[in-house]
């Protein structure tokens, strides 16, 4: 039997958190560096995982399976492809910067600190390499708890508003998950399919219209709230605001990209004629997303308010990717999720470093910082860059490939959404003209301290990637090229074959030419 | 040789790296030296490539490094297209570059942040010569926006200064304005030609002119419009075109040299090299074309208007630029590309020229920008006078400095097109006549007359260094005898035998005629007129103006307020936005209609009391009472 690599991933961070709960409390530092330690080596062996994927393979890798629940047909099965292979290694990488990055500023319990996000990056790991959906809901559940502690316990002073917040959004649309999941167990059980868990046994599902579209809306609310699309993203301001550095990190860099792989893994896949006739339906949420987060992000007086806003701006255009039904959508809405996670990532980090020496988040509190760390006015200036879209760094390439996908799907969509590039630059470059250039208004601003070692040490291999990707994206994109391309042909041939059903019950909202559907990457009617 | 033409954009990218990243451990000299080393060498490696290219019997050559982006039956690659036009431009850049490199080691020999200063200036060269190296689109559009990105980084230089920042910023978003028309054009070239190569491109366009089908098919002439005319919405923000141009005034906050280098001399005729890239295009859409040629020779009317009353040497300066681009997009607009790209070598000449040699005034008072505390200079600063006299001939059209061959090519040309040429023709002579106008009144203005120098200041005049004076003194010979040198005879000059393979297919060549010397002279004499007219009213009777403005007082107002352009859009577009944005997104419906729903349920549930404890009740109300009422709604839609 073959060394379960995959495993070794996920459980690594978990089995460091047991034994980090045997480590006496007094001894801080040997905690933070066993925690380090273990997140470095976690990252390691999943460099070596990807160094080992078969990127020609569109194919699930590293697959394991074992009977688990055996009574219900739960399995533990697990398995990474290329939609995944990116997102898992994100969150490896972004785990120990984010630990990284608390290191000084979490005063209290640092030991339940450092065992929440052990525990939290085992529970995103499993999420994005379960293909038991019982699993995956396991792994999405238990991911929640750690994030709504960590908001609670560390957050700012709204703490409990924003945690209420978030609760009543993710538990309302997990709770709808489970019924749809269950739906869709006894979906199969009806079909003759035996009791079963597994998403290729779903895969085989035969699905009318009709409910296809009732199990897609419940899986759609608790993926819309995470992306988060537009209408159903309130939460997000509120939680990230509140939340310590390491949290809002971890929340932008990882949670949020659960909502775009949950659309790709599941709702394309085992609803395509849902997804195809809602296609339309929400490219116009993501095109409202994307000019609505910018411009509510423009008029904001909070720096992280306003970063959050621009989440929802670029989520949007992940989404619109997502949607599009092509590679370049699809392609780039993968990448555009790595990227967003390293760029708005860095952007936490850096709000939360000048966080850590004054204490305010408020725009108006900073002005000049430029002339007192011209270090950090450097690094901040490479991330924001990133973040509007400069060709060279990685957010173009993505930004690209999506407005290449949806400008072929429809393009009115393609026009709007690229009128989000003029916004970023707006939203930015106000902000960072206001908190670094000019002359230093506020005394307390005199004086302050440039990045530390640990500081740059966090920024550095973020803004190293930035650039890897903007001029050299082959690295990243290959990997995602056979199985997105898997995907949609899995979507389309599907989709044909409900199509009729689709006709007979409801009209479509687009003309069909309008390309409602195109799943064909590329092959136009 | 050839093949390592990336060597010509890596030396200032390499300089800018060295110069950022250490530059706070070299000695004040070093800084500059690496910067203008870095310059250099690529100035070289353009020159050796430029010779290579001559003396080939292939007109161009492309290398391919490696595939960028790419996805599907998409892809777009880093490569370089080395003919005659990216040759003439990779010339023109580091050449320029490195005498606005070397003139700026003097220029800001007493700022304290050098290190960034050249780091910007390197970055600068290194992106434009990727703009105008790039075989496809996509990579073009790197350069492009590598070089906004260094032209925001410098406008605000003195960042300290809130009109800096403020115009730094003004120009990235407006540019963006454009771009958003450059990236769409890119989308739909990529969706309509499956590439973006430049080649390809050009190869499938001469397909559908030859088959003359033009009727269905892709690329229709509808299509091929509207790629034209979103790639020139590029071009109208990047080379400041009406109604895109009101960043490139404000971008006068920038340091002099930066003025000359960017925002006259290259980055801003970018728009002009990529239409002039994609001339077979806009062959093919006369529509577009003739878009292109309205609004270049309205640019051109309307930015001279504005040069003819404003009183700050750098502005006046900044509102001719517009009009020269104007000029240049103009003759894009009567298909004359080899004629435009001609302007562009020379306008960066003598702007340049013009740009250094008001740096080399300002530094000589002491930081005045403005005219009217000018005048007189001729004796104390006798290099600057004569190198910005001979700018001042060559911008005005004057017979044989290098203006008044590029100028008049256009003009002809113009008049020669069909269409509305001849109503261009006349509207681009007024623009001639006022820019012979201003620049004069400009040149009288600053070292003519009587000295109204600020008695403190007047003390401390001095001619610029050798380091200023040198870069004057090469522009100036360049502006004297650059036209005739490249530009004769006309359309048939060492330039344009140089670009015709480029232009070969787009091109409606001309047999020099009687008209055109009668044209010829025709525009000599305008240009006396402007000349004559502010010779009377800056030497002969200085109480002209007053008198004149007097009478035309709500005219002068209009033109002083630069049309009101900014308060417009400032009225239009800036406020109600941040209005809508504030007041009805944000508060009214993100926190007012959506949070008071959430809020609401949350009300239901009952949500309150200490953190953990609300922490389980939620979890366990909100899950039992969703789970429930989903259940209900998900088993009854499926068996139903």
């Amino acid at each position: 039997m073959t060394w379960p690599l995959l495993s070794t991933v996920v459980f690594l961070p978990l089995l460091g958190a047991i034994v980090l709960l045997a480590l006496p409390r007094r001894r801080e530092a040997l905690m933070w560096g066993w925690t380090l330690g273990v997140m470095l080596v976690t990252f390691a062996v999943s460099v070596v995982l990807y160094a080992a994927f078969d990127s020609s393979l569109p194919s699930m890798q590293f697959s394991e399976q074992a009977a688990w629940i055996g009574g219900l047909g739960i399995t533990y099965h697990v398995g990474i492809d290329g939609i995944s292979l990116p997102l898992f290694v994100l969150t490896t990488l972004l785990s120990p910067v984010a630990l990284l990055s608390a290191w000084q500023s979490i005063p209290t319990k640092a030991k339940e600190f450092a065992v929440l996000m052990l525990v939290l990056e085992t529970s995103m790991l499993g999420a994005f390499v379960a293909l038991d959906l019982f699993l995956f809901f396991i792994f999405w559940e238990a991911m929640l708890i750690p994030m709504y502690l960590m908001i609670g316990m560390w957050g700012g002073e709204n703490r409990l508003y924003a945690t209420v917040k978030f609760i009543l959004y993710t538990m309302a649309g997990s709770a709808l998950m489970l019924v749809a999941i269950l739906a869709l167990h006894i979906l199969n059980l009806q079909q003759g399919g035996g009791r079963s868990f597994d998403l290729f046994d779903f895969f085989a599902l035969d699905l009318s219209l009709q409910q296809q579209k009732l199990l897609f809306m419940a899986f759609f609310l608790s993926f819309a709230i995470k992306v988060p699309l537009f209408p159903f993203h309130t939460w997000l301001p509120d939680a990230h605001t509140e939340a310590p550095t390491a949290g809002s990190v971890i929340l932008a860099g990882v949670l949020l990209k659960m909502g775009g792989y949950g659309f790709i893994r599941f709702c394309l896949p085992l609803f395509p004629a849902a997804a195809t006739a809602f296609a339309p339906l929400i490219s116009v949420l993501a095109v409202i997303g994307i000019l609505y987060g910018a411009l509510v992000a423009m008029v904001q007086p909070d720096i992280k308010r306003l970063v959050a806003y621009s989440s929802v701006s670029h989520l949007g255009l992940v989404m619109l990717g997502i949607f599009a039904g092509n590679l370049a959508g699809l392609q780039g809405g993968i990448l555009q999720m790595v990227n967003h996670g390293l760029t708005t990532g860095a952007l936490f980090l850096l709000v939360g470093m000048i966080y850590d020496r004054r204490h305010t988040r408020l725009i108006a509190d900073y002005g000049g910082l430029w002339r007192q760390m011209p270090i950090f006015a450097v690094f901040f200036l490479v991330v924001m860059f990133a973040s509007i879209g400069l060709p060279g760094l990685n957010g173009f390439v993505g930004e690209f490939l999506i407005l290449l996908g949806a400008f072929e799907f429809n393009r009115g969509f393609a026009v709007l959404a690229a009128l989000g590039m003029i916004l970023s630059a707006v939203y930015m470059l106000w902000m960072y003209q206001r908190v670094m250039y000019g002359e230093v208004t506020h005394e307390a601003n005199r004086g302050l301290r440039d990045l530390s070692a640990r500081e740059i040490t966090l920024l550095a291999p973020l803004v190293l990637l930035m650039f890897w990707i903007g001029i050299y994206p082959s690295t990243f994109l290959r990997p995602t090229d056979a199985a997105s391309a898997h995907l949609l042909e899995q979507v389309r041939s599907r989709a044909v074959l409900a199509a009729p059903v689709s006709a007979a019950l409801t009209p479509r909202p687009f003309p069909a030419g309008e390309g409602a559907v195109d799943h064909a990457g590329g092959q136009t009617p | 040789m050839l093949d390592s033409a990336w060597l010509v954009p890596l030396c200032p990218l390499a300089g800018a790296v060295l110069n950022g990243l250490f530059a706070h451990r070299y000695r004040h000299e070093t800084v500059g030296q690496i910067a203008i080393a870095a310059v250099g060498l690529s100035f070289l490696f353009s020159l050796t490539a430029t010779i290579a290219l001559a003396t080939r019997s292939e007109p161009l050559h492309q290398v391919t490094y490696f595939t960028w982006i790419a996805s599907g039956a998409y892809s777009a690659s880093v490569g370089l297209l080395i003919d005659g036009l990216s040759c003439t431009m990779m010339l023109v850049v580091s050449g320029v570059g490195l005498l606005v490199h070397i003139y700026s080691t003097a220029y800001m020999h007493d700022d304290e942040d050098q290190g960034r200063y050249f780091t910007y200036l390197n970055l600068f060269v290194g992106a434009m010569l990727i703009l105008v190296m790039a075989d496809n689109y996509l990579l073009m559009f790197v350069g492009w926006e590598g070089v906004g990105l260094c032209s925001y980084l410098l406008i605000g230089f003195w960042y300290t200064r809130q009109s800096a920042s403020d115009a730094g910023k003004k120009a990235f978003v407006v540019n963006r304005v454009g771009d958003v028309g450059f990236v769409l054009a890119v989308l739909l070239l990529f969706v309509t030609f499956q590439s973006v190569d430049f080649l390809d491109v050009q190869h499938q366009l001469e397909g559908i002119k030859s088959s003359d089908a033009g009727g269905n098919g892709p690329a229709g002439p509808t299509v091929l419009t509207a790629i034209a005319l979103l790639l020139f919405m590029g071009a109208v923000g990047k080379s400041a075109q009406v109604p895109l141009h009101v960043w490139l005034p404000d971008a006068m906050e920038g340091p002099t040299p930066v003025s000359a280098l960017i925002h006259a001399a290259t980055m801003v005729t970018a728009g002009v090299y990529m239409m002039a890239r994609s001339a077979l295009l806009y062959d093919l859409a006369p529509i577009a074309l003739d878009v292109v040629a309205v609004v270049g020779v309205l640019t051109a009317l309307f930015a001279a208007s504005m040069a003819l009353v404003a009183t700050d040497i750098k502005r006046v300066l900044a509102y001719s630029t517009v009009s020269q681009l104007g000029f240049m997009v103009f003759a894009l607009g009567v298909g004359a590309y080899a004629a435009a790209i001609f302007h562009l070598v020379t306008h960066a000449f003598f702007k340049a020229l013009l740009f250094l040699g008001a740096g080399s005034v300002i530094h000589a008072l002491g930081g005045e920008q403005d005219m009217r505390r000018m005048g007189g200079l001729r004796q104390a600063l006798p290099t600057t006078h004569w190198t910005m006299a001979t700018a001042t001939l060559a911008i005005a059209g004057i017979f044989p400095f290098a203006g008044f061959w590029s100028k008049d090519e256009i003009l002809a040309s113009a008049m020669k097109a069909d269409g509305v040429g001849w109503l261009g023709w006349i509207a681009a002579s007024v623009a001639a006549f006022m820019t012979a106008f201003y620049m004069f009144r400009l040149l009288y203005m600053t070292f003519y007359g009587d000295s109204r120098v600020e008695p403190d200041v007047a003390a401390h005049v001095h001619e610029a260094p050798g380091a200023m004076r040198a870069p004057l003194m090469l522009l100036a010979l360049l502006s004297a005898l650059g036209g005739v040198v490249l530009g004769f005879p006309p359309e048939h000059g060492m330039l344009h035998r140089w670009l015709e393979p480029v232009f070969e297919a787009a091109a409606h060549p001309h047999a020099f005629s009687s008209l055109d010397i009668l044209l010829m002279v025709v525009s000599l004499a305008v240009a006396a007129a402007g000349w004559r007219l502010a010779y009377r009213f800056y030497v002969r009777e200085p109480h002209l103006p007053e008198q004149w403005q007097a009478r035309w007082q709500s005219t002068y107002d209009l033109l002083v307020n630069t049309w009101y352009v900014d308060e417009l859009y400032a009225r239009v577009l800036v406020r109600p936005i941040y209005r809508l944005s504030n007041n009805g997104l944000w508060r009214v419906f993100d926190i007012g209609f959506i949070d008071r729903i959430v809020n609401g349920i949350g009300r239901i549930v009952r949500l309150d009391g200490e953190f953990l404890s609300t922490l389980q009740t939620g979890y366990a109300r909100t899950y039992a009472l969703t789970l429930v009422v989903g259940a209900i709604v998900v088993f009854w839609g499926l068996a139903g």
